[in-house]
């Protein structure tokens, strides 16, 4: 199977806000692996300790065999790392196309227009409106290119942060249908979410995070029916 | 015909305070910081350029990418000396820097050229001195003339560059949300070196296009533009090129026509009364967007 990302006993600070205390994680190749936790748990801190954007005082992190621990996160992209992050943060003024060449930023010329083609497909609608002012479409759309603009760098491990967020119940079951696709055509997913519901219905493996720490894991289902994940996060 | 002089003297110091504005604005953008020094910039460009054709004995144009290639450098060489270290700091001690460093020009400047006015010599100087139109009753510099055709050109290019090219929308990315262009693998520091690198050009060739139409050159010449410039930035809103361009020409036209028909003295309140005005009515400046604040 093979494990693609290692996460090693991570700590991670605001200045004196101790945010993540001694997380370990691992994603194997070709899961789905979901953070759920409640609000300010540490979830969004840890993807971006992850990409690079923040920065662990301890441990490691392994990406494909390779500490990344210590790279700029615009070194890490390029090793296949893509990472959606929460409120989506697409490019507002530029066209719905120009988000998704950013997204393109240290993808092979000649992989371009066959990842753009791959979008498309998963997307149709970011295809309808390619010309169109990334701030004016809809949040769904929003979603979706956030998603597209991930994919476009071909990454082999994707992280995403709450894609479900602020959607109507519709849009979130189209986002996870997606999602599943995406998995199995071959990516590997890292998956944070406050629907722990919906998360966990496509997670192969689940680790529950609470204010910094993971307080429990096991495979989707067994998170699904465990009686502390019921009562704290599924609503009885 | 007095008139239409003095809208053509105002609509030339407006392209040199456009050109100005275009750096500021762009590196407030990415930056998001003042770079108060950006003044003092285009007072080390023109300082060049004299020193190209009097010492060096260049001729006006080399003399200019002289200019052009030094502020380029030195631009560069602030960014990375002087803000780079403070990036994630608060936005205080790096203002407060900027203006450490736009008085550190300004003494340099002094020291080295002293505070006796250089009589600049202008860059076209070569096409005579002006041209009459309707029997002599209009006479328009060449200076007036290639000012506002350097404007334009200077922001065409602008636009085609972040509109057309990869490194162009990088920085656009950056500026909007520099967190999620490093998620793109965009190199931050790169792209916010290279935005300095070209504002400071803008300065250089904003300053020899000022010093040759407005030839006393001194170590302080660069900070009252600096200031409209600035001025210009936010009243055409700020981080918008059109913008830059509309809002330093109307600041040099106002500024013209207020010395011409209300007081010289008052000319430079009158600009910062409209400029208020202006904010009072629309806060982001006249094509100013909104921009949400993303953290
Ligand atoms: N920029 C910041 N400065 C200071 N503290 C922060 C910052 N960002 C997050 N924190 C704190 O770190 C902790 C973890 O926050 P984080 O955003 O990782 O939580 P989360 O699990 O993603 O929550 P949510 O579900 O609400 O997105 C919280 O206590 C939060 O207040
Ligand atoms: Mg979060």
């Amino acid at each position: 199977m093979g494990t693609v990302l290692t996460v090693r006993d991570i700590n991670v600070y605001y200045g004196a806000i101790h945010a993540i205390k001694g997380i370990s994680f691992d994603v194997n190749r070709g899961e789905i692996v979901t953070l759920i936790g409640a609000n300010g748990a540490g979830k969004s801190t840890t993807l971006h300790t992850v990409s690079g954007l923040l920065r662990s005082k301890t441990g490691d992190i392994e990406f494909l065999e390779s500490s990344i621990a210590r790279t700029p996160a615009h070194k890490i992209v390029s090793l296949g790392i893509s990472h959606v992050p929460e409120g989506r943060r697409i490019f507002q003024g530029m066209t719905v196309e120009e988000n998704l060449q950013m997204g393109a930023f240290v993808t092979k010329p000649d992989r371009i227009a066959n990842n753009l083609e791959y979008v498309y497909e998963q997307f149709p609608r970011l295809k309808e409106r390619t010309k169109q002012i990334a701030g004016t479409l809809s949040g769904g759309e929003q979603q979706m290119l956030a998603m597209g603009r991930a994919l476009m760098s071909d990454p082999r491990l994707l992280m995403l942060d709450e894609p479900s967020m602020g959607l109507a119940p519709i849009l979130v079951d189209q986002i996870f249908e997606i999602i599943q696709n995406l998995n199995k055509a071959g990516t590997t997913i890292l998956l944070v979410e406050q629907n722990a519901q919906m998360a966990l219905s496509v997670a192969d493996r689940a680790y529950v995070i609470e204010t910094g720490r993971i307080t429990l894991s096991g495979t989707g289902k067994e998170l699904a029916q465990s009686d502390e994940v019921r009562k704290a996060y599924l609503g009885g | 015909m007095i008139f239409l002089s003095n809208l053509i003297n105002g609509l030339s110091l407006g392209s040199v305070y456009a050109i100005i504005a275009l750096g500021y604005s762009m590196v407030y953008g990415i930056s998001k910081m003042l770079n108060f020094a950006h003044g003092d910039v285009i007072m080390v460009g023109a300082y060049i350029s004299f020193c190209g054709t009097a010492y060096l004995g260049l001729p006006a144009w080399l003399a200019l990418i002289l200019a052009i290639v030094v502020c380029t450098a030195l631009g560069m060489v602030i960014e990375g000396l002087a803000y780079r270290p403070l990036r994630g700091t608060g936005s205080l001690a790096v203002l407060i820097t900027a203006i450490g460093v736009s008085y550190f020009l300004q003494n340099a400047a002094l020291i080295i050229w002293g505070s006796a006015p250089k009589v600049f010599s202008s860059l076209f100087e070569g096409f005579g001195s002006s041209i009459s139109l309707f029997d002599g009753e209009l006479t328009v510099t060449w200076e007036a003339i290639f000012t506002l055709i350097a404007a334009i050109l200077v922001m065409i290019g602008m636009t085609l560059f972040t509109s057309r090219t990869k490194a162009g929308k990088a920085m656009r990315a950056v500026s909007e949300d520099n967190g999620a262009a490093q998620l793109m693998g965009i190199n931050v520091n790169t792209t916010i070196s290279m935005t300095f690198a070209i504002g400071s050009a803008l300065a250089a060739v904003a300053g020899v296009l000022l010093c040759s139409s407005y030839p006393a050159l001194m170590p302080t010449t660069g900070a009252m533009p600096g200031i409209k410039a600035f001025t210009a930035a936010v009243f055409g809103g700020i981080g918008s090129i059109p913008g830059a361009m509309l809002g330093g020409i109307l600041i040099g036209v106002i500024e013209i026509l207020g010395r011409a028909y209300i007081s010289s003295e008052l000319s430079d309140a009158i600009v910062f009364g409209v400029l208020i005005i202006v904010l009072l009515v629309k806060p982001t400046g006249l094509l100013g967007k909104k921009m949400t604040e993303k953290v």
